[in-house]
């Protein structure tokens, strides 16, 4: 779908900030923000959701804990219970001491690369993905928010570039995407 | 303005910086030619972990009777130098998960290095236990798979067996919680990055990283999981790797106080390793500005308490030892103070029950100088009482006819000393390629914590000082910087 994107650069988050937050109060959307480090509190301007990732983690730990309790139940009390010193492994419970140090490994082991790899495959961060940043400055010290005129329909992209100038912005680029 | 915090804290970034400046410093010693100093440097370390790696080849191709052990002396100079390295390779995590956790904005300057020394000192300590089943290559035989010996699995009560959870649960968590962290910054690098070679690899390396908002607030959320998934973990695994010796019924050994003492024990040692590492690096890669005298001062700090908390439990090992009316408990702690092996007890005690007290005074743990050499005391100190809790309690057996000593073979010491070769061969490549500080992350307690925006001589934007509020008066979460 053709598109034209406008991008507007800053020179410092706050100004950034200030300048969003002035132009979401007279009803622009902004499609992006790209910055060399979290700017906070942008994100409830722009629309950014909370993410959801620490749920997933605690659905991998969940998982990982559950893993290695059947895991330990079969090795060791069903499949071969070892008797150690005329202590059999009738039942897990009796043994489940000596399986919490495992336990607790596993589930730390299954939450945190488990959120790892959700969080790399949600931001599409893999090796050899190329770099989509609008401008390579905005890796260092420059700030870029990015608008869509298709979002933006109510403006025509002259009234965006006078609102942006407001903003104390340094740069600006268009671009036609196809 | 609410940027600032207290002005009673002192700034964390000296000087006037800006964001900028910061990709700077980090990014330069990357760019640039290395200086002559890292090429003697590497050169050294790769001779001594070569010749590591050689008495590592003679080992397996002769098997463990070329080390210095004997019939009661059957655990000495390998598991020593395992616990030795787990325990350096404690403070990373500790400073970049436990320090997260508690919002401790000191931590940004030193967590990216102090991460990948506790991920280079694991891989050394995980080598020891490899080489020491002999057959390095059936190492895999300590995971619980499916075989062909009917259905034999590895005995989940034994102690040793969680240590090999907990190990490399430890080694991987840390080296993905690094790495997350470390993306934005080869992104920075990436972009900056005018040869064409490097710059391809460090767009691999980058992942595509392009910096949104939303991969900004994905990110900030993982490094606060990440940080309270791996908190729990910086204390299990010294706990576990104390269970090898607590566990057991030898007397020295079977301790109930091992796990916290372990621990402590650990940070005390991770941290003099920071010292010793950063105190070098900062000056050899200009980079005073950000790792400073309250940095140094921080970890001294550190250093102080665990080894008090180290010091303490010396004392009551000693006195539950005692207590307790067991003589053959009694006798395994007056034969470590007075037995043969009395200058590895003392040199222990003088090394991390003395030295950390030192640190109470203001102008000793602000001193560099200082700081450095009671680094290296407590490494050793470290070492020798890992040393003195394993060989001392078993060289004396039950039976007088089978007391024994002790001595390391050329093969013992070389392995050891080999291990050190190597992890600065691992540091001295970090430092060369990798960004040494969080960058980023620096960038984000510079407004709050730079020294210039603290004593308001940093130049205002020129688009507050049109509108009015010179200051960030908008700014809400200013503890909300990780």
């Amino acid at each position: 779908m053709a598109d034209t994107v406008i991008y507007a650069m800053y020179d410092d988050d706050d100004v950034l900030k200030d300048g969003a937050k002035k132009l979401v109060a007279k009803g622009v959307k902004v499609a992006e923000v790209f910055s060399p480090f979290p700017i906070h509190g942008i994100d409830p301007i722009i629309g950014v959701k909370q993410t959801r990732l620490g749920i997933m983690a605690f659905l991998y730990g969940i998982t990982g804990l559950m893993l290695a309790t059947i895991g330990m139940r079969y090795f060791m009390i069903s499949d071969w219970p070892m008797d150690i010193g005329g202590k059999p492994n009738e039942t897990y419970m009796d043994n489940v001491l000596a399986f919490i140090p495992i336990t607790f490994e596993f589930t730390v082991l299954c939450a945190a690369h488990g959120m790892a790899i959700t969080y790399l495959l949600r931001n599409k961060t893999l090796p050899g993905m190329p770099a989509q940043n609008p401008d390579p400055r905005t890796t260092d010290d420059k700030f870029v928010m990015e608008f869509r005129m298709s979002e933006n329909s109510q403006f025509t992209a002259a009234e965006l570039q006078a609102m942006l100038n407001e903003t104390g912005m340094i740069e600006l680029d268009q671009k036609e995407i196809h | 303005m609410s940027h600032k915090e207290a002005a009673i804290r002192e700034p964390l970034i000296l000087g006037h910086k800006t964001y900028h400046e910061i990709t700077e410093d980090v990014c330069k010693p990357i760019e640039d030619k290395a200086p002559r100093m890292w090429y003697i440097l590497f050169a050294i370390a790769l001779i001594i972990g070569l010749y590591g790696v050689g008495c590592i080849f003679y080992l397996l191709g002769t098997g463990i009777g070329v080390w210095g052990l004997n019939k009661t002396v059957g655990w000495a100079w390998d598991i020593t130098n395992f616990v030795w390295w787990v325990g350096i390779g404690h403070a990373g995590t500790l400073i970049s998960a436990v320090l997260l956790l508690f919002r401790q904005k000191w931590r940004m300057a030193i967590n990216r290095s102090a991460e990948a020394m506790t991920i280079f000192a694991v891989f050394m300590a995980g080598l020891f236990p490899l080489i020491h089943m002999g057959r390095l290559w059936v190492g895999y035989w300590t995971l619980p798979l499916p075989n062909h010996f009917g259905s034999l699995w590895v005995n989940f009560n034994s102690p040793l067996l969680w240590d090999v959870f907990a190990i490399s649960t430890y080694l991987s968590v840390s080296l993905v919680f690094w790495y997350i962290g470390l993306i934005p910054d080869f992104a920075t690098i990436r972009d900056r990055m005018k040869k064409p070679i490097p710059k391809r690899m460090y767009t691999i390396l980058s992942f595509g990283w392009s910096g949104r908002a939303k991969h900004w607030n994905r990110f900030e959320l993982v490094s606060l999981v990440l940080a309270g998934v791996a908190t729990p973990l910086v204390f299990s695994v010294h706990s576990i790797v104390s269970f090898d010796f607590a566990t057991s019924v030898i007397p020295g050994w079977h301790t109930t106080i091992f796990p916290p003492y372990f621990v402590a024990g650990a940070v005390f040692s991770g941290f003099a390793m920071v010292q010793t590492l950063l105190l070098v690096m900062r000056k050899a890669m200009k980079l005073e500005a950000y790792i400073h005298t309250k940095h140094v001062e921080y970890m001294n700090i550190v250093i102080m308490v665990t080894g008090s908390i180290v010091g303490v439990a010396y004392l009551t090992e000693l006195f539950v030892s005692w207590y307790s009316g067991v003589e053959y408990e009694a006798y395994a702690f007056i034969n470590r103070a007075t037995g043969p092996y009395w200058w590895a007890y003392w040199s222990m005690m003088t090394c991390n029950v003395i030295s950390p007290q030192l640190m109470w005074f203001r102008p000793l743990r602000r001193s560099l100088l200082f700081t450095f050499v009671i680094s290296i005391v407590v490494n050793i100190g470290m070492w020798f009482e890992r040393y003195v809790i394993i060989v001392t309690s078993i060289h004396r057996d039950y039976l007088p006819s089978s007391w024994s000593m002790h001595f390391p073979s050329h093969i013992d010491l070389g392995v050891y000393i080999g291990t050190i070769g190597l992890f600065f061969v691992f540091f001295l490549l970090f430092a060369r390629f990798f960004p040494v500080l969080a960058l980023n992350e620096l960038k984000t307690i510079l407004k709050s914590s730079g020294e210039s925006y603290k004593n308001d001589t940093a130049p205002v934007h020129p688009y507050f000082a049109k509108n009015g509020h010179a200051g960030h008066d908008h700014h809400e979460d200013n503890n909300h910087n990780h």
